[in-house]
């Protein structure tokens, strides 16, 4: 495998982790998730329905994805412990995607009960992925608590605004010793290979491929651009100039 | 006895297992994780956990999200 995203020692070919929320059916779903190239995706924790059709878990089974169970809805550390503790129940896996949010209308990052959760399962053995504010503190925080990688919104979950403050993702990344994983607020391609050129080691997106016009063109979209984000990280960007430097050689 | 299973109130016999109840709501083998006021339960231990009169039992699976 060439240049893997390494998460708590598990490799990955793929750097796109995928969501799985609104998606219009799961066979939609499936064929974006397919396009995507995906190798983890996230899920939800919910009350069973019992009149439910089908089911997101046989699907990503089928197609031999990694499930990464979130902690989405829980607004305090103790109720998204509970439900990290559950999702390890009911599928599992030690991994989480830890999500508290501090109100409905933003589903920002509370910090306070991130890092209070973060520091919890981390005690209980879990491998910790918190989605977090751009705050290059907060990030430290949570590495220095023990998460496995530090996943900052480029801007407000559903959002589709893109990343809003780069220089502080740049900042995240440069003292970092785990995998920033831009999580939130991607619209469409171009914003993905944004946050690969800065240096993300992969990018987390849900809504701007499932409610996407065309979610499996979109997911396709979204696999090369992570590709060719993380190439031209890998590669180096030349340096900004404000004069012209001539491609050409000069005419005698 | 009376007890509430995500929220809604079943009758149900005195005794009533954890694991019996969870199968009121879901035949799934796997994806499924069960709370009894508030403490997960692990599965290996539902057919030995008896139910109260009054307790809450919450059954969860992954569904499309994040």
């Amino acid at each position: 495998m060439d240049d893997p995203l390494l998460i708590a020692g598990e490799a990955f070919s793929s750097r796109l982790i995928m969501g799985t929320g609104g998606a219009p059916s799961l066979d939609v779903l499936g064929r974006a998730l397919a396009a995507s190239g995906t190798e983890l995706t996230t899920v939800a924790m919910r009350r069973v329905d019992p009149t439910a059709a089908g089911s997101v878990l046989e699907l990503l089974k089928d197609r031999g994805i990694r499930v990464l169970p979130n902690t989405a809805g829980c607004f305090t550390a103790m109720e998204a412990v509970r439900v990290a503790k559950l999702a390890r129940e009911a599928l599992g896996t030690t991994w989480v995607k830890l999500e508290v949010i501090a109100d409905e209308r933003t589903l920002l990052p509370d910090p306070l009960e991130l890092l209070t959760a973060a520091e919890q399962l981390v005690a209980d053995d879990f491998t910790v992925l918190p989605y977090t504010n751009d705050d290059p503190v907060l990030a430290r925080r949570l590495e220095q608590a023990g998460c496995a990688a530090v996943m900052p919104l480029g801007s407000p979950i559903g959002s589709g605004l893109g990343i809003r403050n780069p220089h502080n993702i740049e900042l995240i990344i440069e003292s970092a010793g785990v995998p920033v994983i831009l999580d939130a607020g991607i619209g469409t391609a171009s914003d993905a290979a944004i946050a690969m050129e800065l240096g993300c080691a992969a990018v987390l997106l849900a809504t701007s491929v499932t409610r996407a016009r065309s979610p499996e063109l979109m997911a396709e979209a979204m696999r090369l651009a992570v590709s060719g984000g993380r190439l031209a990280y890998l590669a180096g960007r030349v340096p900004r100039r404000k004069f012209a430097l001539a491609s050409s050689p000069p005419v005698e | 006895m009376e007890i509430v299973i995500n929220g809604k109130p079943h009758e149900a016999v005195n005794g009533l297992s954890l694991a019996q109840a969870v199968a009121l709501m879901t035949k799934a083998e796997t994806g499924v994780a069960a709370a009894v006021n508030g403490d997960v339960i692990r599965r290996a231990v539902w057919e030995a956990t008896p139910l109260s009169d009054g307790d809450e039992v919450e059954v969860l699976t992954a569904v499309q999200g994040g």
